[in-house]
C-alpha cells in the first residue's frame, strides 16, 4: 500500500486552490506515474495528497482568441499526441508526447506533472522550451504567467510558490506559426525509457534562410536549456550543410552534461552535436526548406 | 472531497465502480492501488503484479476502455469508472477473438504477461482504428514478456486486428 496519510480530491480548480492555500504542505498528484513510483521506492512517504484528477476543466486543449494554444496541465500525453489542434499547429509536441513512457503511462501521465517534477529528461520540457511556451500558474489570490526558462530552479526543482498550481501551458502564436519542428529522443530503448539526451528544434524558413531557429535540449545540463548562441548565429543565414554543422557545434556550448550510468559527459556532448544537426536538418525540411549543398 | 487519515487511523473511502460489467461497491483504504483492490478484495487474480512501478504492464486493466497500469493507479480514482480485467474478456465460456488469435499464433509461453497484452490488444481492436506494424509494436511497448516471445505476440495482435477489420467488411450494411 502507498504511504498516504490523506487524500483530497477536489472537482474544481477553485476548490483545489482553496485546499492548497490552507494546506501548502500537501503534495500535488496529477497522473501519479512519478509520485506513486517514488512512494513505491520509499523516497516519498507519509504524504498528504492533493489529487487534481477529478478536475475536468484542467484537461482541455483549446485555441484562444489571440491564436495562443492553451494546453491544460492535466492533459494526458495520449491526448496531446492525438489532439487535432496539437497535430495541426505544434506537431513537434505530438512527436515529443508519444516518445514518453509507454501507452499505459501516456494514458494517465500528464504534461503538467511532467513539467512540475522538474526532471531534466522530461520529454515535453525541451520541446515546450523551443516553442517559447509560457506557463500559467495560479494561487487562490492570483495568477502569473512565466516563460519556461524561469520555471526551472535546479535539478528536480521548479519555481512554484506555496499554494501555487500549474494550470495551463500557453504557446503563443509567434511560438509556432509557420514553424517546422523535430524532436529527437535518444535512449537505449524505443519505449519505457528515459532520454539519454533530448533535442527539440523548431525553425522558420524564408528564401532558404533561417528566419528563426530555436533549439531546446534535455539532459544536457542540470535543467532543460536553450541554445541562444546557435539560434542567434542562424538568424538570417542561408541554409547550407556548413551552416547547419556550425549551428550544431554552437549548440554544444551552453551545455553542461554530466557523466551518469546512462552516458558519459563526452558521449552526451557528441550526441548534442550529432542530434542537433539531424534535428535542424529535419526541422528545415518540415518548414519547407532544404539544407543540401 | 477529503478522505483523511488521522494518526494511526486508516482513511476509508466508498468506491463504486463497474468491474467486468458488474456494479461493485466497497469500502477501500485510500492507500490501496487499483491492483490491490482488484486482486486482494475482489479476487480478480488475472491482474498480475509484476514490477509494481509501471514498467512491465502485467497489471494492465482497461479503465473506461483505456489501458492503464493498475499498480500505479490509486483505487480511489476508479470511482465511477468502468474496469475490465482479463476475467471480463471471455463471454459465457467463449474466448474473445483476441484471445483466439493469441492461441492460434502461439503467443503465450509462461502466460504472466498475457492478460495485460490481451487487454491492450483488445483496446486496439475496440478503437476501430487500423494500425501499421510499427504502431502495433508501439501500442504493445508498455508490456514486458520475459520469455521474450514478442514476435508471436505482435503477430497475434495483427491477426486480431485483421480479423476485426474483416468482420466489419463482411457485416451487412
Amino acid at each position: 500500500m502507498f504511504d498516504i496519510c490523506e487524500l483530497h480530491e477536489p472537482e474544481t480548480l477553485l476548490e483545489a486552490k482553496r485546499i492548497f492555500h490552507d494546506n501548502p504542505d500537501l503534495k500535488v498528484i496529477a497522473g501519479g506515474t512519478d509520485v506513486l513510483i517514488r512512494m513505491q521506492h520509499g523516497s516519498l512517504g507519509g504524504a498528504g495528497l492533493l489529487s487534481l484528477r477529478s478536475i475536468r476543466e484542467l484537461e482541455e486543449i483549446q485555441m484562444l482568441g489571440d491564436g495562443t494554444l492553451s494546453i491544460g496541465a492535466m492533459a494526458p500525453f495520449t491526448k496531446i499526441f492525438q489532439d487535432d489542434l496539437v497535430q495541426k499547429h505544434v506537431p513537434v509536441l505530438s512527436e515529443a508526447a508519444v516518445s514518453m513512457g509507454g501507452p499505459q503511462v501516456r494514458n494517465v501521465a500528464t504534461i503538467g506533472g511532467n513539467l512540475c517534477n522538474g526532471a531534466v529528461s522530461a520529454d515535453s520540457a525541451s520541446t515546450l522550451f523551443a516553442l517559447d511556451a509560457l506557463l500559467k500558474l495560479e494561487t487562490l489570490d492570483g495568477e502569473r504567467i512565466i516563460p519556461m526558462g524561469d520555471f526551472y530552479a535546479g535539478p528536480g526543482k521548479v519555481n512554484l510558490g506555496p499554494g501555487e498550481l500549474l494550470v495551463a501551458i500557453l504557446i503563443p502564436r509567434e511560438g509556432y506559426e509557420g514553424m517546422g519542428g523535430r524532436y529527437i529522443k535518444y535512449a537505449m530503448r524505443k519505449a519505457m525509457d528515459i532520454a539519454t539526451l533530448g533535442v527539440a528544434v523548431v525553425c522558420k524558413v524564408r528564401d532558404n534562410r533561417f528566419a528563426e531557429l530555436r533549439i531546446g535540449l534535455g539532459v544536457a545540463a542540470p535543467v532543460p536549456i536553450r541554445c541562444f548562441e546557435a539560434e542567434a548565429y542562424a538568424k538570417g543565414r542561408e541554409i547550407t550543410l556548413e551552416c547547419v554543422q556550425e549551428i550544431a557545434r554552437l549548440a554544444v556550448k551552453p551545455s553542461r552534461p554530466r557523466t551518469s550510468w546512462r552516458a558519459s559527459k563526452d558521449y552526451r556532448e557528441h550526441l548534442i552535436e550529432v542530434l542537433a544537426q539531424r534535428a535542424v536538418a529535419e526541422a528545415v525540411k518540415r518548414a519547407g526548406g532544404c539544407c543540401a549543398h | 472531497m477529503l478522505t483523511k487519515n488521522a494518526a494511526g487511523v486508516t482513511a476509508r473511502k466508498r468506491l463504486a465502480m463497474t468491474v467486468n460489467g458488474r456494479a461493485v461497491e466497497i469500502e477501500i483504504d485510500i492507500r490501496e492501488s487499483l491492483l490491490d483492490v482488484l486482486r486482494d478484495r475482489l479476487q480478480f487474480t488475472g491482474v498480475k503484479q509484476g514490477c509494481s512501478v509501471g514498467e512491465c504492464g502485467a497489471c494492465t486493466v482497461l479503465l473506461d476502455g483505456t489501458p492503464v497500469n493498475s499498480c500505479i493507479y490509486l483505487a480511489a480514482w476508479a470511482h465511477g469508472k468502468t474496469v475490465t480485467t482479463i476475467e471480463g474478456i471471455a463471454q459465457d465460456g467463449q474466448l474473445s477473438p483476441v484471445q483466439e488469435a493469441f492461441v492460434e499464433e502461439g503467443a503465450i509461453q509462461c502466460g504472466f504477461c498475457t492478460p495485460g497484452l490481451v487487454l491492450s490488444t483488445t483496446a486496439m481492436v475496440e478503437s476501430g482504428h487500423s494500425f501499421t506494424h510499427d504502431e502495433v509494436r508501439r501500442e504493445l511497448s508498455g508490456h514486458l514478456c520475459r520469455c521474450t516471445g514478442y514476435q508471436k505476440i505482435v503477430e497475434a495482435a495483427e491477426r486480431a486486428l485483421r480479423d476485426a477489420e474483416k468482420a466489419v467488411d463482411e457485416s451487412p450494411v
